[in-house]
């Protein structure tokens, strides 16, 4: 018996083309302790996992499970290992039930018919011994994110995990769901199981991680315990700069109405009412926050606004004018600038070099057109002005969006759309799986439009972000709006209790 | 967790007749108006139903071809290409055999049309897995290629010694009505309604169909639980596309004992619109199936008898259904999510 559950050594991964994203890694995990891996996104954390898990094979390297060296090849060898993965994005089939995807892979038969019932019985036996309640008969997609997370840890303890992964676990949750994780993850380590925590949020860390250790570029820059570290601390060492966390910014001066939304109803996809009868302005100069845990009518409202969308009915004026039902252009010559929710569906076309991209919503008008065509030098001046004010990391202005990093894509579409002259913008979750380099850097500009007198639209599940930026809070559930507050009287315990729909 | 909501639904043990009543109603009315025409001619009404039956069968195979691709993610429009050309293989090497083997031969006609089958899913596998090609254009590529081969061999006035002949499933074979429709058929029709349950038992109770939805669905959950998801994808449209090649085979060896130039006749499509309409489950294909079947046994019927309807339009009434259920008018279902998506590791 070791001390470790886990051990990794002087591990190196390199990628086709160089790319090293593991250099020389060593990471040990103690029998019974949470320890969060802390780095910005491209640090090499997940990357560090999949090699654990067996999806990547390392160059160099070794890895130690319970004091002896194993090779780990595949999924199943992780397993049979004993180590869980919970992936960011969960790996549940939506409509199996939570016993059919806790049995997939590690199916049990009788006769050789699926044996449903002693699987179900399995699961109850492990809610109860973990306190980990969840119904096998219900069926997943029907789940709140929650409790579907909960599924996915019942699935790797169904698996007789000892080593627990957990990627980015309280992206999906709201404050108090990851309150209530964090209480999962203790009951966890006293039965014994250990907890490998992968995160970028330093709250969380210090909450939680019995030690912390930090990646940045590829390489460990160090192991700590929580004590005596502070959240700015831990920036530092992720980014390896003194970083702001807290945005600076003076006191909002709200001019006039710029935005009116008058009894406003959207539906989705399926038809199912989104958003439900909400009223109301935005004035220049100021910037509103919409808190709310995602899927809440948040998406819909934003594609209304921006005319991606048509409202089943209420209207929309700005300065004053009714606002034709989904016409984007209408808009943009109206002044909106729009940095969406979803960079790769709406913000950018992956495929087309950052020039495209950049000339995409004003193509059709000078500057970039020329006559019947394009002005492909104007482009490209364009194109290079923003690489050069948004410090965007390429090799030029022609290399395709797609081999941008997240960070990097967002700061050109917010590039693109801060240089056109604007009133109103729209920011979608303009942060979410960014660095904390590339968060400050894009906080600071939406302050910078809201000083120069831009009504700002943002919208957010991060409650830090809303709390950092908002002068004005709106808090949606179930598509209504249910609260609204400046932000001085706002704070996280109450916004979190007004997200999850009671009354605070 | 505090927030955890109380949505927990009690899914397995919904009630049958409650979940199935507008099935149910179909079913009543149906059984009550076939005991009406029964009592009205039941020579005719008798000939009509065994007709629908026999029509059924290479729709359901073809269906269940379909339910088998699908459920794993595969879309699979060469199931006309791939019974048309076992058809073909099935006739021929019956027809070559028939001298050394006898009536033999007939059965070794139908194993070959069942592998040739299979060879074509192994083609669209691996176009539509290994290749990652558009799994459309993969489909056509079948039936061109079909089309094609057997117009090329395709030598006029041959027939077989014999087709496959009814068997009488003995006393049963005498009941009124129910016994002509169901227990007087020949062996490959018997064999169909035998895999109807196999194919359910498969999907419903197996590891390998609870394998084979996740698959469908959601393909990299399954690989992060050890699935094989291109093993899956193979092995299903290759076991699809046989059950697509017997009712090829079913065309020229039981049906009709000839090959024709393309007669399997737009049945491959049918099939699908049959899968949809079945709501991509056996015993729902089999019930469409029956349906459409019924439609084209009533054209033949209404040939011979003296009503003013000109039978033609009645004819029309299986590619209508087709129509409204591919647009998805009647019986749309929930495709599986991970359909007509090829899988890749990274």
């Amino acid at each position: 018996m070791s001390e470790f559950a886990l051990e990794v050594k002087n591990i190196t991964k390199r990628f086709p083309g160089g790319v090293i994203a593991n250099k020389d890694v060593n990471f040990a995990l103690r029998k019974g302790e949470i320890h969060a891996l802390l780095g910005e996104n491209g640090a090499g954390k997940s990357t560090l996992m999949n090699v654990i898990y067996g999806l990547y094979a390392p160059e160099e390297g070794e890895i130690w499970v319970d004091g002896q060296k194993t090779e780990i090849d595949n999924p199943n060898d992780a397993i049979r290992k004993g180590i869980g993965m919970v992936h960011q994005h969960f790996m549940l089939v939506p409509v199996f039930t939570v016993a059919e995807n806790i049995m997939l892979g590690a199916e049990e038969l009788q006769g050789g018919r699926l044996d449903i019932s002693s699987a179900r019985k399995k699961i109850r036996e492990l809610s109860r011994s973990y306190n980990l309640e969840v119904d096998p008969r219900a069926i997943v997609e029907d789940l709140p994110v929650g409790m579907q997370q909960r599924v996915e840890i019942v699935k790797a303890l169904y698996r007789d995990a000892k080593i627990l992964v957990l990627d980015e676990p309280t992206a999906v949750l709201t404050p108090q769901e990851a309150d209530d994780l964090f209480i999962v993850m203790r009951e966890l380590t006293e039965r014994g199981v250990s907890i490998i925590f992968i995160t970028h949020k330093l709250r969380e860390v210090l909450a939680v991680a019995d030690t912390i250790t930090v990646m940045r570029r590829g390489e460990v820059v160090g192991t700590t315990s929580p004590e005596g570290k502070s959240e700015s601390d831990l920036a530092a060492m992720m980014v390896g700069r003194e970083v702001l966390l807290r945005v600076e910014k003076e006191e909002a001066h709200p001019a006039q109405t710029v935005l009116e939304v008058k009894d406003l109803t959207v539906h989705d996809e399926r038809g199912l009412t989104a958003v439900k009868n909400i009223s109301f302005d935005l004035k220049a100069g100021e910037i509103l926050g919409i808190a709310g845990v995602q899927g809440n009518g948040q998406t819909e409202l934003a594609e209304v606004l921006t005319g991606i969308r048509a409202p089943e009915s209420g209207t929309i004026i700005i300065d004053g004018q009714k606002v034709p039902a989904g016409n984007p252009r209408y808009l943009f010559e109206h002044g909106m600038a729009h940095v969406p929710e979803d960079r790769h569906k709406h913000g950018l076309v992956l495929p087309y070099d950052l020039v495209e991209n950049v000339a995409l919503n004003t193509y059709y008008k000078p500057p970039f057109r020329k006559g019947l065509v394009r002005d492909e030098e104007a482009m490209l001046e364009a194109t290079t002005d923003i690489i050069e004010a948004f410090d965007v990391r390429t090799s030029g202005p022609f290399s395709q969006a797609s081999n941008l990093s997240g960070g990097n894509q967002q700061k050109v579409i917010v590039g693109r759309e801060l240089s056109r002259p604007i009133q109103f913008l729209v920011v979608n979750q303009p942060t979410r799986g960014l660095d904390v380099g590339s968060i400050e850097f894009i906080h600071r500009r939406i302050i910078e439009e809201r000083d120069k007198g831009v009504a700002v639209l943002l919208i957010s599940a991060e409650l830090d972000e809303i709390l950092g930026l908002a002068d004005r809070i709106l808090v949606m559930f179930h598509g209504e709006l249910v609260a609204e507050m400046p932000v001085a009287k706002a704070n996280k315990e109450k916004l979190g209790l007004l997200m999850a729909g009671s009354e605070a | 967790m505090a927030t955890a909501s109380p949505t927990i639904s009690q899914t397995e043990e919904k009630s049958f007749l409650r979940d199935n009543w507008i099935l149910l109603s179909v079913l009543g009315v149906t059984l009550i108006l076939i005991l009406y025409f029964y009592n009205q001619n039941a020579i005719v009404t008798t000939a009509v139903l065994a007709a629908a039956l026999r029509q059924s069968t290479p729709l359901v195979l073809g269906a269940m071809c379909g339910i088998l691709c699908e459920r794993s993610g595969i879309v699979n429009i060469g199931i006309e290409g791939t019974m048309l050309l076992s058809a073909f293989v099935g006739f021929i090497t019956s027809f070559l055999l028939q001298d050394a083997l006898g009536p033999g031969a007939i059965w070794v006609g139908v194993v070959i049309g069942v592998l040739s089958g299979g060879l074509m899913g192994l083609l669209l596998a691996w176009m539509s897995v290994t290749l990652r090609m558009d799994q459309i254009i993969g489909g056509t590529v079948i039936n061109i290629l079909a089309v094609g081969l057997t117009g090329y061999f395709y030598q006029q006035g041959l027939t077989a010694g014999d087709k496959l002949r009814a068997i009488p499933l003995g006393p049963l074979a005498d009941i009124p009505l129910i016994g002509r429709v169901f227990f007087d058929n020949p062996p490959l029709t018997y064999l169909t309604l035998l895999l109807i349950v196999l194919v359910h038992l498969l999907i419903y109770y197996t590891r390998w169909g609870l394998r084979t939805r996740a698959v469908g669905e959601h393909p990299r959950a399954a690989d992060t639980v050890g699935v094989n998801v291109y093993k899956i994808r193979y092995v299903n449209v290759i076991l699809g596309s046989c059950l697509a090649g017997l009712a090829g085979a079913y065309l020229t060896l039981e049906a009709v004992g000839s090959f024709e130039r393309l007669m399997t006749n737009g049945r491959g499509f049918i099939a699908l619109a049959v899968m949809l309409f079945g709501k991509r489950t056996p015993f729902g294909a089999w019930g469409a199936a029956l349906l459409f079947g019924f439609a084209t046994a009533l054209n033949t019927q209404l040939q011979f008898a003296d009503i003013n309807i000109p039978h033609q339009f009645v004819g029309l009434l299986p590619f209508v259904l087709t129509i409204l259920v591919v647009a998805g008018l009647v019986g749309r279902t929930r495709d599986p999510k991970a359909l007509g998506t090829a899988y890749s590791k990274e």
